[in-house]
């Protein structure tokens, strides 16, 4: 029950950053309701990846955009840029390769949004400490060996990861276990604490387009004023 | 527009659309002055004319896809896909079902009359391509007074049909359901259908394709044509689920060539029974033309740079697990082209172990998707 209210929580958050009449792909997007949400709230273009074929059928016969394929291999056939947002939600920690996941994500899409769980939640750290064991709790319930979560990292490793890959991250909030949200600051190890679930909003950098005016013609020029 | 006669033929249980004097091109150069298309249509279509589903059937298929087939006195071939409350639901549809062109359920092919010189075509059939079939659709809508198909459904050849739809009339149809299909015919396919022509080619009643000239049927010649196509239509997990090593009517191996296996006996009757209901010629050309479908190389050119506009096309791609004739991987390249192009595909893999054949049997989950990506669409 918690979980599906979480991840209803999640979604919101994800909405929240997205604007209106984008082109969207959700990675992962399960029976297609996310995308169902962004199509009607913002009047969203969408597409989806599922992995799940029973999933993927309900998608489909919502009237979705909705391939059966998986992120680990499929996102290779989108073209360049043809996605103003790319969503991977609660599904980095599963994947075989998470940086190269990443540049795809920002290579298909000029935005990316990314959620995770944090490994860092105090809770987890002190299962660890006290009890010497892998930690289960309510986001990652699974024992070691039967986890689809393979790489475990913390709020302080993915920002560390966003920037060696000169990753831009426009916007952070973290979760706590009970729902409340408060944006993910520079004051690392409070967020790293607290966070239950995080929410990133990720691109390169910026630049914004100048319009250089002649006496016969305008032109767009990609200048290299970072916003 | 082109004028055409619509009758209905009550011994075959159609209608006939009689295109006259047209001039059909085809992609071989040749030219039919005069064709029929034998069709049957179940629904109704609304006001607006916006719920015609167009069904393109497989190569042994005709057009009786649900309700009864007069030709073998049993259900049409899809009829537990198509009918009142059925997944491609009548109730709310208008469903159009054509034999295609070079087919030999009434549509003009290698078996019925040449209007010009009075002689049955036989062997001097011009050689049709999908494409062709297509066109000859193009036709029968027209003259049904249609302007756009919701959508047009087909598996295997079917699925070469809805495919060549989407690339040559995209302003004519809204949605596509591709199933279990391919850009192309593999060299495996071809190989295999070789065996088969080869098989009717070099039966001694087939004379040179004037059978029904000289008043004989190369019976033998199609029925293992049929026989060998019918095992790449299934699966080895299926046959051996269904058949195994299982003996026919016998405790003891014959040590003779009888039909000792369930399995042989299975495929003497599969091909004993298609002679009694497709032409040899037909089944030349028309795995022929499905020998010739190759969009390899031109699809993502014909579709990015696509006369008409096609942004609005809703595709559905389907394939099975066990299918080894169009496996999935074929089926992907389509759907990783139009995704390349950002064009609006879904894609479902559908696992299951009844092989290419399984768009025909009782698949619910092909059910599902179908009636749900139709309905949420319309």
């Amino acid at each position: 029950m918690n979980k599906v209210k979480s991840i209803r929580k999640d979604w919101d958050l994800i909405e929240s950053f997205i604007d209106n009449k984008k082109r969207i792909l959700d990675v992962g997007c399960g029976e297609g309701d996310l995308i169902e949400q962004l199509q009607k709230n913002l009047n969203a273009k969408t597409h989806g990846i599922e992995m799940n074929g029973e999933m993927t059928q309900k998608a489909i016969a919502k009237g979705l955009n909705v391939i059966q394929g998986d992120a680990e291999n499929d996102l290779g056939q989108y073209s360049n840029q043809s996605f103003d947002y790319v969503i991977l939600s609660q599904t980095l920690q599963a994947m075989m390769k998470p940086k190269q996941i990443l540049t795809e994500l920002l290579r298909i899409g000029s935005k990316a949004i990314v959620s995770f769980p944090n490994f860092g939640h105090w809770k987890i750290r002190l299962q660890l400490l006290l009890s010497g064991k892998m930690p289960v709790t309510e986001s990652l319930p699974f024992a070691w060996y039967d986890t689809p979560n393979i790489h475990f990292f913390t709020i302080k490793d993915f920002q560390n990861l966003c920037e060696e890959m000169n990753i831009v991250i426009e916007k952070s909030i973290g979760l706590t276990s009970k729902g409340k949200q408060f944006p993910i600051k520079d004051n690392f190890s409070f967020a790293n604490v607290f966070t239950h679930e995080a929410i990133f909003l990720l691109s390169y950098q910026n630049f914004e387009p100048i319009k250089i005016k002649t006496s016969n013609k305008v032109f767009v020029k990609n200048s290299a004023i970072v916003s | 527009m082109i004028e055409a006669k619509l009758n209905t033929n009550k011994e075959r249980d159609c209608e006939i659309a009689s295109f006259k004097n047209v001039n059909l091109k085809l992609s071989s150069g040749n030219i039919l002055k005069n064709f029929d298309i034998a069709y049957k249509t179940f629904g109704k279509l609304n006001i607006d004319k916006s719920n015609a589903i167009l069904i393109c059937h497989a190569l042994t298929g005709d057009q009786y896809v649900t309700g009864l087939n007069p030709i073998t006195g049993k259900d049409g071939w899809w009829s537990r896909m198509v009918g009142p409350n059925k997944p491609i639901d009548t109730n709310k549809f208008f469903v159009i079902c054509s034999n295609v062109l070079g087919g030999c359920a009434g549509s003009t092919g290698p078996k019925e009359l040449d209007p010009i010189d009075k002689k049955i075509y036989g062997g001097n059939f011009p050689s049709v391509t999908i494409k062709d079939m297509v066109k000859a659709q193009v036709y029968l809508i027209d003259a049904l007074k249609i302007n756009k198909l919701f959508s047009v459904v087909g598996g295997s050849m079917g699925a070469m049909q809805a495919l060549q739809w989407s690339i040559d009339y995209p302003d004519r149809i809204e949605t596509i359901i591709h199933i279990a299909g391919a850009l192309k015919h593999s060299a495996q396919n071809i190989a295999f259908h070789e065996v088969g022509r080869q098989a009717i080619m070099n039966d001694p009643l087939w004379h040179k394709g004037n059978y029904i000239l000289k008043g004989s049927i190369p019976e033998r010649g199609l029925s293992v044509a049929r026989m060998i196509a019918h095992i790449t239509y299934l699966s080895e997990n299926a046959m051996h689920r269904k058949f195994g090593r299982k003996l026919q009517s016998r405790d003891i191996i014959s040590f003779g060539f009888d039909a000792d296996f369930q399995i042989e006996s299975y495929l003497r009757y599969q091909g004993r029974s298609f002679v009694e209901r497709f032409d040899a010629n037909s089944y030349l050309y028309l795995t022929r033309a499905m020998d010739y479908f190759d969009h390899a190389d031109s699809y993502k050119k014909s579709i990015k740079f696509s006369q008409n506009p096609n942004n609005h096309i809703r595709y559905l791609i389907v394939s099975f697990t066990s299918d080894w004739l169009f496996p999935t991987f074929e089926n992907k390249i389509i759907v990783e082209t139009l995704n390349y192009l950002s064009k609006k595909v879904s894609f479902l893999e559908i696992e299951t172990d009844k092989g290419h054949d399984s768009f025909l049997l009782n698949e619910p989950d092909l059910d599902f998707v179908t009636r749900g990506f139709l309905e949420a669409n319309l």
